[in-house]
């Protein structure tokens, strides 16, 4: 099985590529439009803000190929936004293969952004994705915006209000959380992805 | 509901982790990498590596054992020590690390904050700040603390600087207490509550952690996301999987397996 990490810049695939290869997976890290279009598993990490990896991922050339994958494709936290429609960080225009907004958290007494910390992952629907997912199990999240519940959600967290944790729309998925940081759970969610 | 984070401080000099008291008498408590895993295991919600000397000697952080960590840790790190320059701290975060953390040169440079949160965002951004009630009354900021022969005080208000730090892009702040700090009497309540009350993101307690009671006061009373001790882990004195069900039962929200 080949698994390419697209490198859009994000700090954190460094991480991720350790995560998987923890699972005994080596992911490429490739830019690459042909080596993205032929791999089994295409993921898409990133840290850092949305107007910034688009513009990226367009330096790159990557906007439509990405938009054309039909093999499963795993966005990890800001990789996981730009899967969306748009997002309010500098107002960007994101891919739109999954057709949700991000917002800016809203701070509140106790509600303090970023979010920064594990937080409970609660599953919505019954989804491969989530397999092996328990009632208690949390992850590592690290973002001032975020997707909302709605169609898209197949788990959600709670910070001030609730949010989407987990998103799917046909072969694309999005994990707001760091699996690669999320201990146990992140690698058995990883390992779903990989599974799938 | 988001958990309240207990973080294992690990002192790295020369590629060991050290501690000392009151920032003074560093005795190696064991490899770095070692104490990395035991400390993931035991259910650590986070680490942070300081590497103490790297500021004094005026060089960056020693990035081989950023990626050895990386490699094998699940768990989010941050590293600190010496990181000047956004090419600096580009190459931490590229070995692995989630977060860098900045004290004495963004005192020297504040606006390294500004640049470290337009490059990276500010969730990569933490702020460290060591802090010394002086004899009016007033808490201020000390610098270089990682070299007793070098610390500073300045003039600089710890209060004024965390509304700064946070102006400028701090995206977390670690407030590390130094009067209390390494005699485990318990973190500062009164300065982390005077400080909470002004900061409005993630703030992490670090200093005089003794006894379990003292983190459950730093999250109760205090209302820090985060408690940040070192030797009390190190030697065994606490153990982190019966703090956090200590914890867990006493109401604080906890990641408890």
């Amino acid at each position: 099985m080949s698994v390419v990490l697209v490198d859009a810049g994000g700090t954190n695939i460094g991480s991720v590529r350790y995560a998987l290869q923890r699972l005994g997976v080596d992911a490429a890290l490739t830019s690459d439009a042909a080596t993205i279009r032929t791999a089994d598993k295409v993921i898409l990490p990133g840290v850092g803000a949305a107007g910034p990896g688009m513009a990226r991922l367009r330096e790159l050339g990557l906007i439509e190929l990405l938009r054309s994958l039909t093999q499963p494709v795993l966005g990890v936290c800001l990789g996981m936004q730009l899967l969306c429609a748009h997002s309010e960080e500098g107002d960007t225009e994101c891919l739109g293969l999954i057709p949700a907004p991000v917002r800016r958290f809203v701070e509140a007494p106790g509600v303090r952004v970023p979010h920064m910390g594990w937080n409970r992952v609660v599953a919505r629907r019954e989804h491969p994705l989530l397999a092996g997912l328990g009632e208690d199990d949390q992850a590592y999240f690290v973002h001032s915006y975020a997707v909302p519940t709605g169609d898209w959600t197949l788990a959600s967290s709670d910070y001030g209000q609730p949010f989407s944790a987990v998103i799917a729309r046909d072969n694309f998925h999005g994990m707001q959380f760091h699996p690669e940081r999320s201990a146990a759970v992140g690698a058995k969610l990883l390992k779903n992805f990989l599974d799938s | 509901m988001l958990s309240r984070r207990i973080i294992p401080c690990l002192d790295v000099r020369d590629g060991q982790v050290v501690k000392g008291v009151r920032f003074r008498d560093h005795v190696v408590m064991g490899e770095i990498v070692e104490l990395a895993l035991r400390y993931r295991d035991e259910g650590a919600d986070e680490l942070v590596f300081y590497d103490i000397t790297a500021s004094p000697e005026g060089r960056s952080v020693d990035r081989t054992w950023v990626e050895k960590v990386a490699r094998v840790i699940d768990i989010p790190f941050c590293v600190a020590g010496g990181i000047r320059s956004v090419d600096e701290a580009r190459a931490v975060l590229h070995a692995g690390a989630d977060k860098i953390s900045v004290n004495s040169p963004a005192l020297e440079r504040p606006e390294l904050i500004d640049a470290l949160a337009a490059a990276f965002g500010v969730q990569c951004v933490v702020v460290g700040i060591d802090s010394l009630r002086d004899a009016d009354g007033e808490w201020r900021v000390r610098q270089y603390t990682g070299d007793p022969s070098k610390t500073q005080a300045l003039p600089r208000r710890t209060l004024d600087w965390m509304i700064e730090a946070q102006q400028r892009g701090a995206g977390e702040i670690v407030l590390n207490c130094m009067g209390s700090d390494g005699v485990r009497r318990g973190y500062d309540l009164e300065q982390l509550s005077v400080a909470r009350a002004i900061c409005h993101v993630p703030l992490i307690a670090s200093g005089g952690a003794g006894e379990p009671e003292h983190f459950r006061d730093a999250f109760v009373e205090a209302d820090v996301d985060g408690a940040l001790a070192a030797s009390v882990f190190h030697s065994g004195s606490i153990a982190i999987p019966a703090l956090k069900r200590y914890l867990h039962e006493q109401g604080v929200s906890m990641r408890v397996s």
